[in-house]
């Protein structure tokens, strides 16, 4: 998704583009992940800003592709069950206001209007309208669609063209090479090895989320649905299973219900246990689930930098090497924000973000080996997925 | 030794290699659980009524009835003694086994309506599931009237094969005989028997091969009959198009040149009112799948002992390949052999299984010649329309997975799943998966299915915590 968004931008910024992948459209963890663009998950900082922007991109972006990607501006509604969970998430959204997102309180006896059949007896909630869905693998397939770029699927890069200066020349891959002035790592998960191939040091590394799926139903869920408990998860930093599922209905009609975060590498075996607490938690907020049937599950690997924020920008320490990637659990959402820097980087103009805390090469400097152990930072940057 | 004592083995699937495996392991002092979604034993070859067995089978066929009513007969003893433990009606969604202790946890569905959550530990597992009928699509497949070869023997299970009606039997595969003589047997018209296939190529491999293959008598058999029942076998034709408005009226066939494409000018309309097609079998693999066992191309892989890949894991008969029952049987005998001496503690000793061993190597010999001459038209995806529905549950057309899987960029099935959502539905892609990975040009590779059957959240929500240990 987010090379995908870097060639469109690029490409319409004049830029001659090529996009090197080595599976298919859609392959990495865009095809293993939901398509929430989410707001309403984050605390005011660097990945609020860049949310907002992609939200006002996607928007317009929806506009063009609309229907062919599945966008649909449903909104959000973060509901508490109990009293001091609702202290909390009001406080929590006063804050979000501040900040330039819409907000809006919802008692208890609206939250049943907006939601009929949400678990009776819930304190309260938020709404936030800006939250926002599409489909990422048609998002991904349509984006690199109407840029035009060629697109050179399962090609893979095995090394990094570097000139005596140092500069970067292009991409070695097994297919041969491309030769390019600039190139943008947007390997997601694996961004770490692209990075390396270049010599330079980016410790991304994978978290674990499962999906469930049901049987198609006609709409019953409305909007994204998830408990107050979730924006206190996603801030955590322990390598432990979590589950405070989102909740929401999808065009073609299943509910999908997501996400686990587990840091377990990139084992893929199912987790019964990640499936239990995600049906457990969904039952919760909508009782009727219960007796409705997941057909699927599967799961995909986070790409999450120590600080949870993603790289994006020039890296300094190879001149013409640009990274877009470590967007954790909200890459789909993050992604137009990011596209539009990297093209403005890409052709000298000035970000309509401040990057700096996106700087690729931050991890030179600090001691944590990128093992996930060290402690969180205040900025809360995951967020788009569920939990 | 006490039941507490003995070793534990769940046996999933009592089609012929799972009946045989559970009477091999109980006889060998394994308490077997036998859990199996029909709600009789026997499987897909033997789920067929005894009546209409006694009155129509081929007689070719009457030595496996026997070989049948052994197993059933077993079945019981062992369950009057306490040895089996027989759990018709429970489907099976996932197998579980803990990294840590292999402590293996078998986790099924109850009843008819499937809603109940049952689990089963178990200290081996034997998979068992068989297979299904791979049906590839073309013009009106979906047409009421238009079944698979299977579910054909179904209607006449159900007496819905209905003397009068006019059927055509097609498609490739050794099944469409034993189909197409059922059917003419129960009194339906079979206006034609069409077989993409050549199978006059079978003959030089098969009298190679075989020594005395019961096949080779039983297909001879067939072919008598559907001579007496006045069925015409149409070798090297296919379907082009089933035709009707709101069920089906008539069908087109025509003639297949040595490219695998049809003959210009050979077309010709047979009106009918049921087309029973199939197109082979795939193996059932899910459970294994999501055990992790390694997969040989669609079949799961096994050893001498049939064990799998993964500790504690056998498997037996179709999901390892499909062959026929006597394969099922010899395999889930030395799978049941082998579970009991390793559970035991032991190494089995082969010799001791020696001629289940011969009649394993004798049919997996026999089915490779087959599948080498049974086998769809080289070129039969690219004779799909455009405006053809390839995945019945999501109505995606051949058209749309062209079109993800050119312009789009979806290189792989996978991709076009995301793309058009084919594969995406109830049957999770059990039908359209050979033909989208055709559509695509990619081999048919199998898909995880975590849940071998849909779930409902209530049970998910409620699966017991693995044991301690
Ligand atoms: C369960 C789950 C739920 C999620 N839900 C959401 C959500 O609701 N909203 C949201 O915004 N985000 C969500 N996410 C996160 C989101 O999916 C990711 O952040 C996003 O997909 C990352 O996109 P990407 O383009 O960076 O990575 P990818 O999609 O993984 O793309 C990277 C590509 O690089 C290719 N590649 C890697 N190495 C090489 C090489 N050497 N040569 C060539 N190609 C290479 C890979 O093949 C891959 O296609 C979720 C994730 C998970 C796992
Ligand atoms: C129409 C038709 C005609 C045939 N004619 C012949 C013939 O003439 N000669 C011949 O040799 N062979 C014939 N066969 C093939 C023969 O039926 C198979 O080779 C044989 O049944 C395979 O045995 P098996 O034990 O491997 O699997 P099966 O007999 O398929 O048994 C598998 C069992 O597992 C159960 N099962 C599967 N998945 C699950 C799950 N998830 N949970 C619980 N239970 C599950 C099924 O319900 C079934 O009872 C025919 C098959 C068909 C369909």
């Amino acid at each position: 998704m987010v090379g995908a968004a870097c060639a469109l931008y690029a490409a319409r910024a004049g830029l001659d583009v090529r996009v090197v992948d080595r599976g298919a459209v859609a392959g990495g963890t865009t095809g293993a992940g939901e398509g929430n663009l989410l707001v309403s998950d984050k605390e005011p900082g660097p990945e609020l800003e860049l949310a907002l922007l992609s939200a006002r991109l996607w928007s317009e972006l929806a506009e063009e592709l609309g229907a062919a990607i599945e966008y649909e501006s449903k909104g959000g509604l973060v509901v508490a069950a109990a009293p001091d969970a609702l202290a909390a998430l009001r406080d929590f959204a006063a804050g979000q206001r501040s900040a330039g997102v819409t907000a809006v309180p919802v008692g208890s006896g609206e939250l049943r209007e907006m939601e009929p059949h949400l678990a009776s007896g819930m304190a309260g909630g938020v709404h936030y309208p800006q939250d926002a869905q599409v489909m990422p693998a048609l998002a991904a397939a349509h984006l690199l669609h109407a840029c035009g770029a060629p697109v050179h699927t399962g090609w893979t890069v095995t090394g990094v063209v570097r000139a005596a200066d140092g500069a970067v020349r292009g991409v070695r891959t097994d297919r041969g090479d491309i030769h390019a002035p600039a190139v943008v790592n947007a390997a997601g998960t694996w961004g770490g090895d692209l990075a390396s191939l270049a010599g330079v040091r980016l410790p991304v590394l994978p978290r674990r989320g499962f999906v469930l799926v049901t049987e198609p139903l006609p709409r019953m869920v409305r909007h994204k649905v998830y408990a107050a408990d979730y924006v206190a998860d996603v801030a955590s930093d322990s390598a432990t299973l979590r589950a405070s599922p989102v909740v929401e209905g999808t065009a073609a009609g299943p509910v999908l219900i997501g996400a686990t975060r587990e840091r377990v590498g990139f084992d893929r075996s199912l987790s019964l246990a990640a499936v239990r607490a995600l049906a457990a938690g969904a039952i919760g907020l909508f009782p009727f689930l219960e007796r409705v049937r997941a057909l699927r599950t599967y799961a995909g690997f986070r790409p999450y930098l120590p600080d949870h924020l993603p790289a994006i920008g020039p890296d300094p320490r190879v001149p013409g090497l640009f990274h877009a990637c470590g967007h954790e659990g909200a890459g789909i959402g993050l992604a137009p924000g990011t596209g539009q820097s990297i093209a403005r980087a890409l052709t000298g103009k000035a970000p309509e973000l401040n990057l700096t805390p996106f700087r690729p090469e931050r991890f030179d400097t600090d001691t944590d080996t990128g093992t996930g152990t060290g402690t969180d930072t205040d900025t809360d940057t995951d967020g788009g997925d569920t939990p | 030794m006490t039941t507490a004592e003995r070793p534990r083995l769940a046996v999933v699937g009592a089609g012929p290699a799972g009946l045989a495996g559970a009477l091999a392991a109980a006889a060998r002092g394994v308490q077997v659980t036998l859990v199996d979604a029909a709600d009789q034993p026997g499987g897909q070859f033997y789920r067929q009524p005894a009546p209409g067995l006694g009155a129509r089978r081929p007689q070719a066929l009457h030595h496996q009835w026997r070989t049948f009513e052994r197993l059933r007969d077993g079945l019981e003893r062992h369950r009057a003694a306490g040895l089996i433990t027989h759990l018709a009606d429970h489907h099976v969604w996932c197998v579980e086994r803990e990294p840590g202790s292999g402590a293996l946890s078998v986790h099924a569905l109850r009843g008819p309506a499937q809603e109940q959550g049952v689990t089963v530990r178990a200290d081996a597992v034997l998979l068992a599931t068989g297979g299904y009928e791979r049906v590839l699509p073309f013009p009106g497949w979906t047409l009421p009237g238009v079944v698979t070869a299977g579910g054909a023997q179904a209607m006449l299970k159900g007496g819905l094969a209905l003397p009068g009606r006019t059927a055509v039997v097609a498609g490739t595969g050794p099944l469409l005989l034993p189909v197409a003589t059922g059917l003419a047997a129960a009194g339906v018209r079979v206006a034609a028997l069409v077989e993409s296939a050549d199978p006059a190529a079978l003959l030089p491999r098969a009298r190679a091969l075989a020594a005395r293959p019961g096949k080779l008598a039983e297909g001879a058999g067939y072919a008598a009959r559907l001579l007496r029942y006045g069925v015409r076998v149409l070798p090297r034709h296919t379907v082009l198009e089933a035709h009707g408005t709101d069920r089906l009226e008539a069908v087109t066939l025509a003639s297949l040149g040595r490219n695998g494409r049809t003959r210009p000018g050979s077309a010709r309309r047979i009106a009918c009112d049921t087309l029973a097609v199939g197109h082979g079998m795939l193996p059932h693999t899910d459970l294994a799948g999501t055990l992790g066992c390694t997969l040989s191309g669609t079949d799961v892989r096994v050893d001498d002992e049939q064990r799998t890949d993964v500790p504690g894991v056998w498997a037996a008969g179709e999901t390892t390949g499909v062959g026929g029952a006597a394969l099922a049987l010899a395999e889930g005998h030395i799978a049941g052999r082998s579970v009991a001496a390793r559970l035991g503690g032991t190494a089995p000793d082969p010799r001791r299984w020696a001629a289940a061993a011969r009649a394993r190597a004798r049919q997996r010999a026999f089915f490779a010649a087959l599948d080498a001459v049974y086998a769809p038209p080289a070129a039969w995806a690219d004779a799909v329309p455009d405006d053809t529905v390839v995945c019945r549950c999501e109505e995606v057309t051949a058209g749309a997975v062209r079109t993800a899987a050119g312009p789009l960029g979806a290189s792989d099935p996978r991709a076009v799943k995301l793309l058009t959502r084919a594969g995406m539905g109830w049957c999770q892609g059990r039908v359209c998966a050979p033909a989208v990975a055709a559509l695509t040009g990619c081999p048919l590779v199998p898909e995880r299915r975590p849940f071998a059957r849909p779930v409902p959240l209530g049970v998910l929500a409620a699966l017991p915590e693995p044991p301690p240990g």
